[in-house]
């Protein structure tokens, strides 16, 4: 294990800038997130929760696909994908993380979808473990450790210093590169930070959700279930739920008009939006209910059961605080599970 | 190498048919006057018109022809709007196949096989008939029954007249919802004509049509003794990607760009009735 003091970190960031790019939250406007790292960003590794999760890094809010050329009756088309520089993906939580496995299952599982491969080989993970989780966390519902998740390389950052282990070939690489500004050592402050933070993960109020009937085998009884009428009752159809989800991977292909021909592209999609489903000669999802519970359902119930089980959603809390009318899957699984919410 | 699933290919039309008031049949190559890709009965293909939009078809020429692909369209929305207005000659772009095939050489090998279609459902089914004419040695009996609103309504009427009922062992049905003048087939709604036929319940059925009909007929072939893992139908629902990414199309935990469009009716069963 290698440590940098906090205040060298900076030095850090400008030495994985000279090779590579490097996405870290960074505060902009008030609300942390990822972006590109520069001299003079204001980093804030503190953050627990971007608003929104590193997701764009590797599957982007938008994204060009191709183009088409059309003169007369022929079209060409043009291949717009250029070759993706390899980039570091910089204090990922635990949460996040997995969600990236989540991702990964969707799309690149045959058949491939290539433009998040490109994407998703160029990156290294630089994970960073929790040590102040809150109230909206869950996390260990999912069986994972927020103190010690993993990626390329996983850090941890008390007070005094950045603590930093590889755990891939990946991760040794990017370590050579960096591993002049660090010293050795850092062992026991993990330890002790890591079972500091386990007595707080094990206080959290949502840390005894019971996911024990979002089961494959309930898939049924759980969508007919006659609760989904007054959960999904407030809900606006707004889709922020989808947009801050780590997991939520639903995206729509769209031609938009140039001067110079035409741009297809892809973007982030909802399936709480009421067109998401619609068709020339109907909609097969044509309530909110149906679309609120088709959200719930792939997360818990759909998305386990092509997956052995893994659930898709990693209780990153962040629809919980940004729901405005304050549903989240927390509601869902405690409705749905026989208790009550408080 | 992985394949790209993303990106199509251009497709020039070389014939247009005009099957009904409403339904086209499009013939397609490569822009290298050759087939653009290999597929089985059942599959489908995303096409596009650039700037317009992109949607899925069955593709309704059998995988036995090597010469070019055929689409059945019926002009429903902006992006077949468009198609429709397409000649000899216009360019559109193709990417595929997508989803499961009829097991055409597992489960109907050997098997007496029923086909019921109604109205565009033909379109489909018109892939996995003209397979099994081509390997007819393959299959047993086969039963086609078709049902349109009009005979004007009747997708690719020439081909069944003048092929489908000359083929030996061979039946073919067909009935219109009215009577109409020079009509001598039936008159009638397919699933009441598919009761009144007194079809062979070991028969393994496709069925193909809008919901409604598949809804009575299933109910028909059920009461004749038909075994639900022996009847085949298709899915249509709302696709983008059609590699099971985009999230849209799914019915419970399959998506039937990826799992489908061809389902069994006892695998359907187990799914939410959200289709």
């Amino acid at each position: 294990m290698f440590k940098i003091r906090k205040e060298n970190l900076n030095d850090l960031y400008a030495k994985i800038s000279e090779s590579m790019g490097l996405y870290i939250p960074i505060k902009k406007a008030g609300e942390v997130n990822y972006h590109v790292w520069g001299e003079g960003k204001e980093v804030s590794l503190e953050t627990l929760k971007t608003v929104r999760s590193p997701k764009d890094a590797f599957f982007p809010q938008t994204e060009n696909m191709m183009k088409f050329k059309t003169e007369g009756k022929n079209i060409d088309i043009i291949d717009v994908r250029d070759e993706k520089r390899p980039f570091v993906l910089f204090g990922v939580k635990a949460c996040d993380y997995k969600a990236i496995e989540v991702l990964d299952k969707v799309f690149l599982m045959d058949p491939v979808d290539t433009y998040y491969k490109a994407r998703r080989d160029a990156i290294t993970i630089v994970t960073l473990a929790c040590s102040k989780p809150e109230e909206s966390c869950f996390c260990s519902v999912f069986g994972i450790d927020a103190t010690a998740p993993c990626g390329d390389v996983t850090a941890w950052l008390d007070e005094n210093y950045l603590y930093w282990q590889a755990n891939t070939q990946k991760g040794e690489e990017l370590t050579g590169k960096v591993s002049a500004l660090f010293e050795k050592g850092g062992e026991e402050e993990v330890k002790s930070q890591q079972e500091q933070t386990k007595t707080i993960l094990a206080k959290l109020p949502f840390a005894t959700l019971d996911l024990s009937r979002f089961k494959p085998e309930n898939l049924n009884e759980l969508f007919n279930a006659p609760e989904w009428e007054s959960l999904s009752e407030a809900c606006l159809g707004c889709g922020t739920c989808t947009f801050v989800c780590p997991t939520c991977q639903c995206f729509d292909i769209r031609d938009f008009k140039t001067r110079d021909g035409v741009l297809r592209y892809r973007c982030w999609d909802s399936c709480m939006y009421s067109d998401f489903t619609l068709m020339a000669h109907g909609n097969s999802r044509t309530t909110q209910m149906q679309r609120y519970r088709q959200r719930f359902m792939h997360k818990l119930v759909y998305y386990p059961s092509q997956n052995d089980g893994l659930y898709s959603c990693v209780g990153c809390g962040r629809c919980v605080n940004k729901c405005p009318q304050r549903l989240n899957i927390v509601k869902v699984i405690n409705t749905l599970g026989g208790k009550k919410n408080d | 190498m992985i394949e790209e699933n993303l990106i199509p290919k251009v497709g020039v039309i070389t014939n247009v048919r005009k099957d009904t008031p409403d339904v086209k049949t499009f013939r397609v190559v490569g822009t290298d006057g050759k087939k653009l890709f290999k597929h089985m009965p059942g599959q489908c293909a995303m096409v596009s018109v650039p700037g317009v939009g992109e949607c899925m078809f069955s593709i309704t020429s059998s995988p036995t022809n090597e010469e070019y692909m055929e689409f059945s369209i019926k002009k429903c929305g902006c992006v077949t709007e468009v198609i429709h207005s397409m000649e000899e000659g216009s360019q559109v772009t193709v990417r595929g196949p997508y989803g499961r095939n009829f097991p055409v050489e597992e489960d109907f090998k050997g098997k007496d096989l029923l086909f019921i279609a109604g109205g565009i459902g033909l379109a489909p089914l018109r892939s996995v008939i003209n397979y099994v004419r081509h390997y007819r040695n393959n299959y047993g009996k086969v039963v086609v029954v078709y049902g349109a609103r009009s005979a004007d309504d009747l997708v690719d009427f020439e081909e069944i007249k003048t092929e489908w009922k000359n083929e030996p062992n061979f039946e073919v049905y067909l009935t219109i919802d009215r009577p109409q003048e020079g009509w001598n087939d039936h008159v009638g709604f397919v699933p009441s004509y598919v009761k009144e036929l007194g079809l062979d319940p070991n028969m393994t059925a496709v069925l193909c049509g809008p919901p409604i009909m598949i809804k009575f007929t299933l109910a028909g072939l059920l009461e004749l003794g038909f075994d639900k893992s022996r009847v085949y139908t298709t899915l249509e629902l709302r696709m983008k990607c059609g590699i099971g990414k985009c999230g849209r199309c799914n019915v419970g935990d399959k998506f039937v760009c990826k799992d489908g469009p061809v389902f069994r009716m006892d695998q359907l069963d187990e799914l939410p009735d959200e289709y």
